[in-house]
């Protein structure tokens, strides 16, 4: 984790009494939270906790959902992600997303990794093979693909695909990177290795991820919030969440006593 | 036990029969249009029968006419109707706000069903003085009013198909796009239609299908002049199809003469021709399929 002079922590993204609701259904009921910067973020808890929901508003994929109400704010160094004039393609390039399935587009391992670059207007071909590689490097499938970038991408396996959905997000170098659940559908192997390739991006990213399994969270985590049935109840650097909660509600989760 | 044991073999069997008996139907159709369309073969030389001139009172069954008559128009109807149905499926499907949906899909539906012989007669009273106006052709009865109604005939089945292909892409699918900074309508075009193809070929092929296979408003609009489509304007000129042929000599011909044999035999081209769509339209699929180009 990145500290400034005084050893504080710098912050990348500020969450402000952020109250968001499905129809009648409060799904985030008052959160503050401060996602440091350059550091592994984990958001864990119970099903239905709102953690996937608070990902999402941090890219704002959820605008195209009807019949929400979202209130306070959310600010990405600073700027307030929520304010009129938003422009929301740039911010969806500076916060990149993984989801729950690996989701291959159709077409090659090259188009898939280049979809983000070329849908921003890249064309120079010289850089688009260097991105190509840098992002396949950053996510740890470099080796097992470089023969074969012309493959269709549904050929490779379900760790291979994460792992490429991670390199597209990366091809467009995202300051912020969310994923949710990444591992899910993975088998261990293939989830150690999506790890490792968090591991090896988290002092150049931001990270935010909403973990699997308790022992995901506590394996990845720099920094830890703990969510339940829509409410932040403990946040802190790992070691407080997961050795030494402070709320009894977090220590019974930890220690498995519910969840 | 005993009793119920025999009730399931019952339903069984009853559904078994009816199973073959439809396939069995179809199969007796094939049969009959071949028995009475071969033997045209015996009948009229081959040279004749593939030939440019359709005169059957003077023993002239040359094809081509009919052949390269159907094909313009179905193929024309199409060009037409793709992108137009294709971007009607996207409004509906992708751009719409729910409750224009809900007016719309209705709508469209009810297109369907309108009788062809409506349509021949809106193609006839309002199309064909149109196209006589404003492409300025010696009759409005001619290739191009014949293309316009099919289009409007295989317009509601090409949006229904396609929309339901563009359902069916996963939600998440434009998540992914979204999420890599695209706009909603690059996400459109360069995720959700891409990944909706298989489904919209499809869409395309069966109203190629309907288009191809419809026999009364194309007689009522096309002219039904039996002369090969060859000149670089022959859209503007009339036409005569397969379907509308046999429609209009079926009637009067005397049955077991070489006549009505040559008529049968334009049914067993025009299935040949249907079936040949379809199994390139299977194959086209399943290749992409392999290649991984298409989920």
């Amino acid at each position: 984790m990145v500290t400034d002079a005084e050893g504080l922590l710098k912050h990348k993204i500020c969450i402000d009494n952020l109250h968001y609701s499905y129809g009648d259904e409060e799904v985030l009921k008052g959160i503050n939270l401060d996602i440091p910067a350059r550091a592994v973020t984990v958001l864990f808890g119970p099903a239905g906790g709102g953690k996937t929901t608070l990902l999402r508003l941090i890219n704002r994929l959820n605008d195209m959902v009807d019949g929400t109400k979202m209130t306070g704010t959310i600010r990405l160094d600073g700027q307030d992600i929520y304010a009129p004039g938003t422009e929301i393609s740039s911010l969806r390039r500076r916060v990149g997303m993984v989801f729950a399935l690996p989701l291959p587009l159709p077409g090659t391992i090259r188009e898939n990794v280049l979809y983000g670059p070329r849908l921003a207007g890249m064309k120079d071909a010289a850089q688009c093979e260097e991105i190509l590689s840098r992002s396949l490097q950053q996510a740890a499938i470099w080796d097992e693909v470089k023969d074969r970038l012309d493959d269709a991408a549904h050929r490779l396996s379900g760790g291979q695909q994460q792992r490429l959905c991670i390199a597209r997000s990366l091809a467009l170098e995202p300051e912020v990177l969310l994923l949710d659940e990444p591992t899910s559908g993975l088998d261990p192997i293939s989830t150690a290795k999506v790890e490792e390739s968090l591991f090896a991006l988290r002092r150049d990213y931001t990270i935010v991820i909403v973990p699997h399994s308790v022992q995901q969270a506590a394996r990845v985590a720099d920094y830890a919030a703990f969510f339940l049935m829509g409410e932040l109840i403990e946040h802190g650097p790992d070691k407080q969440l997961f050795t030494a909660p402070k709320e009894p509600k977090t220590e019974e989760y930890v220690t498995g006593r519910f969840g | 036990m005993h009793n119920s044991r025999w009730s399931e073999f019952a339903v069984e069997s009853l559904i078994r029969v009816l199973g073959f008996s439809t396939v069995g139907l179809v199969a007796l159709i094939f049969v009959f249009l071949l028995r009475e369309g071969l033997p045209v073969l015996s009948e009229v030389a081959l040279p004749n029968f593939l030939g440019r001139a359709w005169y059957p009172t003077f023993g002239s069954f040359g094809i081509l006419p009919l052949v390269l008559g159907s094909v313009l128009v179905t193929v024309t109807a199409i060009a037409i109707a793709l992108p137009l149905g294709l971007a009607t499926a996207v409004f509906v499907r992708e751009v719409a706000p729910g409750w224009a949906r809900e007016i719309l899909k209705p709508m469209i539906e009810v297109l369907a069903g309108i009788p062809s012989v409506v349509l021949g007669f809106f193609g006839m009273t309002m199309v064909a003085p149109w196209v006589r106006q404003t492409l300025g052709t010696a009759t409005g009865l001619t290739a191009i009013t014949g293309s316009l109604i099919l289009t409007y005939m295989a317009l509601p089945t090409l949006i229904s198909v396609a929309e339901d292909a563009l359902d069916a892409v996963p939600k998440s699918y434009r998540d992914a796009g979204l999420a890599m900074g695209a706009t909603q309508w690059q996400t459109i075009w360069r995720v959700i239609v891409p990944a909706a193809r298989s489904g919209i070929v499809t869409a395309a092929m069966l109203a190629m299908g309907r288009a191809i296979g419809e026999t009364m408003a194309v007689m009522m609009v096309t002219g039904n002049a039996a002369r090969m489509p060859t000149e670089w304007d022959a859209l503007l000129r009339p036409v005569r199809t397969m379907t509308a042929t046999v429609a209009a000599e079926m009637g009067e011909v005397a049955k077991g003469s070489t006549h009505y044999h040559a008529l049968f035999a334009i049914g067993i081209v025009l299935f040949v021709i249907t079936f040949a769509i379809n199994m390139t339209a299977a194959r086209a699929i399943f290749a992409k399929r392999r290649r991984g180009g298409l989920r």
